[in-house]
């Protein structure tokens, strides 16, 4: 998708949403694939300088603190280097105010020196509850450990000031030959300049379909199904005498929450739609929301699996994301076809998502920020209901268990890898199944 | 297909068994702004062809076709005249009456996205749509198309105005000079959107053919949506090739799907298809396959780097996989017979539809549109999905598009449409082409069912 690395720029004053939006894309890029890693210049500058004072730091005509923030900048500017050429990045998040043109110059021949692409990601608001409201999250500093609120909002609003009379905001014709988005107010309104290719593309279509509003997402599995107890993987079965209860008290759950238009998803299996069923509400189904495709190993028992496909079964616990079932699909698949939900979810406000183990593995990997690693080991399961509130930088997690009882489809990475693999080692490696 | 259960539910939501989400919100208008020549009547066509391609019903309403049918003849450029009060009555009258015909696209055709296509370059003919909108619970997204380039405006008033019907019987001069008379009338009075003013509404603008937007108030996913595919267009002369692999073992035996590779004569496809790449002489080609091996063995022979996206795989006959159409007819005739009613939507059990597989190749197009020269080396279903999208083929047809082994299609974008040149590089190949049969009956005997199969081994 890539070809040169590319470096993402904030610009902006301070409580304008550049860490969120960094965090944010950082996450977001990792999950569909592409190595990103951001570089806070701040935290930079937190150690270099042990303790921060005040806001006299910060202050255009303090010339020690001007020295060490140009230093701080280039030392993250070098692990950004170190990073796209010698790490394997693809994108680098330079996370700073970048608020002159001059800064933004010396970043841009840091880049053309290096091979980098530029792309400037600005953040501009003059609401001043949005501003206070970030402040808040920002207060949340190592910086303000010490301080009472008071005294660290003033401190943060003088911060601010400092930056205000040297800041020079990216310029529809002073800077037409850059690559930019501009995001003013929160996302009412974007200005895009020269879009170079695929992944500035994304990254615009992802920043604009973002947004702050408080709002919770709901993520469960379909209630216990025939195939769940019978141990049996994929298929499109009905739900158990369990498993429908599990969806009346769904619906008990739901109305308890008290949640003002809630939208709810299905996959085109019967087992969400039956769960759903219950709820007695509008839904939508989405294909892309169905079950991983075991293609050869549908329906199968895992001991099956381990009678006519050995090797496949322990190739697969070698690399459960990238494994890919013969004639199925793999987790890296599943991202993939889940992307569109992912941008659906950050469009929508309140959202109950009934799916499967798979795919509610890889939706909560991404709010999560997991790794490709440990996706496929997720815990998710039946009957439980996952609350994810989005919450400073990052999502808080209600675990809720609905209090039904119902099979165990967890499946640890085993400890026996595929050298010792041996007849002997089969009785402890499914002991780990589920007992059904 | 479905136990009567599942159609229930089906019917209990609020959209259809498209593997597309529904959104079942308000109609929504889509408003274009600009002075002539701008490009707005090849946006409105292209984003039409788009949101019908990805299943949302979408029309066109061209006011200039409004005003041809009500003065026969055009006679020149006074017609547009800021003071000619006969013919302001008349343009005022067509607006009216296309803004009719988008109230009965939405209430009676079961429209969903409507494109006002018209300069509406005046605040006062602005209000007037919003108004109408307001009333019956539209929504409208303006876009606005700006761009002060003398050299593209000239290469828009020859692509498009030279072959419109008001110039039919000019020469190219006089077309011209009357054209860009034209464009004079509305300079005058023309009021862009305002970004303070109008700040309140959801629009984009375009300046100067995508190198800069400004994006303000997108209400909802269709909106982003448009934004998104309206951001990635662009209007660079390109070509884009599209191709089958070269014959498999499976297509000689008649067997659909599976993943085989190729048999000698698809071997030797790909070494014509090389040279006919060559022969071609295209500056930084893309080449993109499947994840299967028979297009990876057809792009091998290319000797270049190509790209394989898993998106681009054959559509997933689920239970009929490998089999040929005889031993589908055997095991699964009411399936079969099933398809055959509606070849688009039909499922195969643990398989695919042509719906699903458009849904799937969405960002295929989107790329495609992003890049400039690309080859795609793909199949069968998938090339008519592709095709589809490019000449602007309704659901029903696009299964039954013609897409034979060893033939390359050269799409080159002219005008407001495209250019389509096959090739038959000159190698024989099985016909693996099924006409949709006279008797769909799902109690039809073997013989009308399988009337339409081609030959094979």
């Amino acid at each position: 998708m890539t070809n040169c690395p590319t470096l993402i720029v904030t610009v902006g004053l301070p409580a304008r949403g550049k860490t969120y939006i960094s965090k944010k894309l950082t996450r977001y890029l990792n999950w569909i694939g592409v190595p990103t890693r951001e570089f806070n210049v701040g935290q930079y500058r937190r150690e270099c300088v042990k303790i921060y004072k005040s806001f006299e730091f910060f202050r255009p005509d303090n010339e020690e603190g001007l020295k060490i923030r140009r230093q701080c900048a280039s030392a993250a500017l070098n692990d950004v280097r170190q990073y796209l050429t010698e790490e394997g990045g693809q994108v680098a998040v330079f996370d700073a105010t970048n608020t002159t043109r001059e800064r933004r110059e010396t970043i841009i021949q840091f880049a053309e020196q290096n091979g980098f692409k530029v792309f400037f990601v600005e953040s501009v608001c003059e609401d001043p509850d949005v501003i206070q409201e970030n402040i808040v999250v920002s207060l949340g500093s190592p910086d303000y450990t010490n301080c009472n609120t008071e005294e660290a909002v003033e401190d943060f609003m003088k911060r601010i000031k400092c930056y205000e009379n040297s800041y020079e905001t990216l310029d529809e014709v002073l800077d037409r030959d850059l690559s930019f988005i501009k995001i003013m107010d929160v996302g009412q309104r974007y200005l895009v300049n020269r879009v170079l290719d695929h992944i500035q593309s994304r990254i615009v279509y992802y920043l604009m379909n973002i947004h702050i509003t408080p709002r919770s997402i709901y993520l469960c599995r379909h209630g216990e199904s025939e195939l769940n107890v019978k141990g049996r993987i994929g298929g499109d079965s009905g739900l158990t005498p369990r498993g429908k209860e599990f969806g009346k008290k769904l619906s008990n759950f739901i109305q308890s929450q008290g949640i003002s238009d809630l939208k709810v998803w299905t996959s085109q299996m019967k087992r969400t739609i039956q769960t759903a069923e219950a709820l007695n509400v509008p839904y939508e189904q989405w294909k892309v929301l169905n079950e991983i495709d075991a293609g050869v190993c549908e329906e199968m028992r895992y001991e099956e699996i381990q009678d006519n496909y050995p090797l496949e079964f322990a190739l697969r616990d070698q690399d459960k994301y990238r494994y890919r079932y013969p004639k199925g699909e793999s987790y890296e698949d599943l991202v993939q076809r889940l992307e569109p939900v992912i941008m659906e979810l950050e469009r929508q406000e309140n959202v109950l998502v009934i799916c499967h183990q798979a795919v509610m593995r890889c939706l909560l990997a991404y709010f999560l920020d997991k790794t490709a690693e440990e996706l496929p080991y997720l815990k998710c399961p039946l009957h439980t209901v996952l609350k994810l509130t989005p919450v400073a930088y990052g999502c808080k997690v209600e675990s809720i268990s609905l209090n039904v009882d119902a099979v165990n489809t967890h499946r640890e990475r085993p400890e026996v890898g595929i050298t010792t693999y041996n007849h002997t080692t089969t009785q402890p490696q499914l002991m780990q199944q589920q007992l059904h | 297909m479905e136990l009567p259960q599942l159609e229930h539910m089906r019917l209990r939501r609020c959209d259809s068994a498209a593997s597309v989400p529904q959104f079942c919100n308000s109609p929504t208008m889509i408003v274009m702004v600009g002075l002539p020549a701008r490009g707005k009547t090849y946006i409105s066509k292209k984003l039409t062809r788009y949101l019908n391609w990805i299943g949302v019903p979408t029309k066109m309403f061209n006011v200039g076709q409004y005003r041809r049918e009500a003065v026969k003849i055009y006679k020149n450029f006074e017609f547009f005249k800021p003071d000619n009060e006969e013919a302001m009555r008349i343009r005022k009258a067509c607006a009216s009456a296309a803004l009719k015909d988008v109230a009965v696209y939405f209430t009676k055709e079961q429209g969903q996205v409507a494109v006002f296509d018209a300069t509406n370059t005046t605040r006062e003919r602005r209000l007037i749509i919003i108004s109408f909108a307001k009333e019956r619970g539209y929504k409208v997204f303006f876009v606005e198309s700006i761009c002060d380039d003398p050299e593209i405006i000239a290469e828009n008033i020859k692509q498009v105005k030279f072959g419109s019907p008001d110039y039919v019987d000019r020469d190219i001069e006089e077309a011209n000079e009357d054209f860009i008379q034209r464009i004079e009338c509305y300079k005058a009075s023309y009021m862009p959107i305002d970004d303070d003013k109008d700040r309140k509404l959801s629009y984009i603008k375009i300046f100067d053919v995508g190198s800069r937007y400004l994006v303000n108030r997108v209400q909802d996913h269709i909106q982003s949506r448009i934004v998104y595919y309206l951001m990635n267009i662009h209007v660079t002369p390109r070509s884009i090739y599209l191709s089958r692999h070269g014959e498999s073992e499976l297509n000689l035996l008649g067997r659909i799907g599976g993943d085989s590779g190729l048999s000698p004569r698809g071997q030797k496809y790909a070494n014509a298809l090389a040279a006919f790449i060559k022969g071609q002489n295209i500056s930084d080609l893309k080449v993109w396959t499947s994840h299967m091996r028979r297009t990876i063995q057809t792009a091998e022979a290319l000797g270049v780097q190509y790209e394989q996206w898993k998106a681009l795989n054959e559509i997933d006959a689920g239970v009929c996989e490998e089999l040929t159409y005889e031993e589908i007819q055997e095991n699964f005739p009411e399936e079969f017979a099933l398809r055959d009613q509606d070849k688009y939507r039909y499922r195969y059990p643990k398989g695919e539809s042509y719906e699903d597989l458009v849904h799937r190749l969405e960002p295929v197009i989107m790329e495609l549109e992003r890049q400039e020269n690309v080859l795609v080396v793909c199949h069968q279903a998938i090339m008519r999905c592709l095709l589809a999208y490019f000449l602007d083929k309704p659901a029903d047809e696009l299964p039954y598009l013609r897409c034979p082994l060893h033939t390359v299609l050269k799409l080159t974008p002219v005008a407001y449409g495209c250019k389509v040149e096959p090739f038959f590089l000159n190698i024989e190949a099985v016909n693996t082409h099924r006409e949709r049969p006279v008797n769909v009956d799902i109690n039809r005997n073997p013989e009308d069912a399988l009337q339409t199969v081609p030959d094979h081994i």
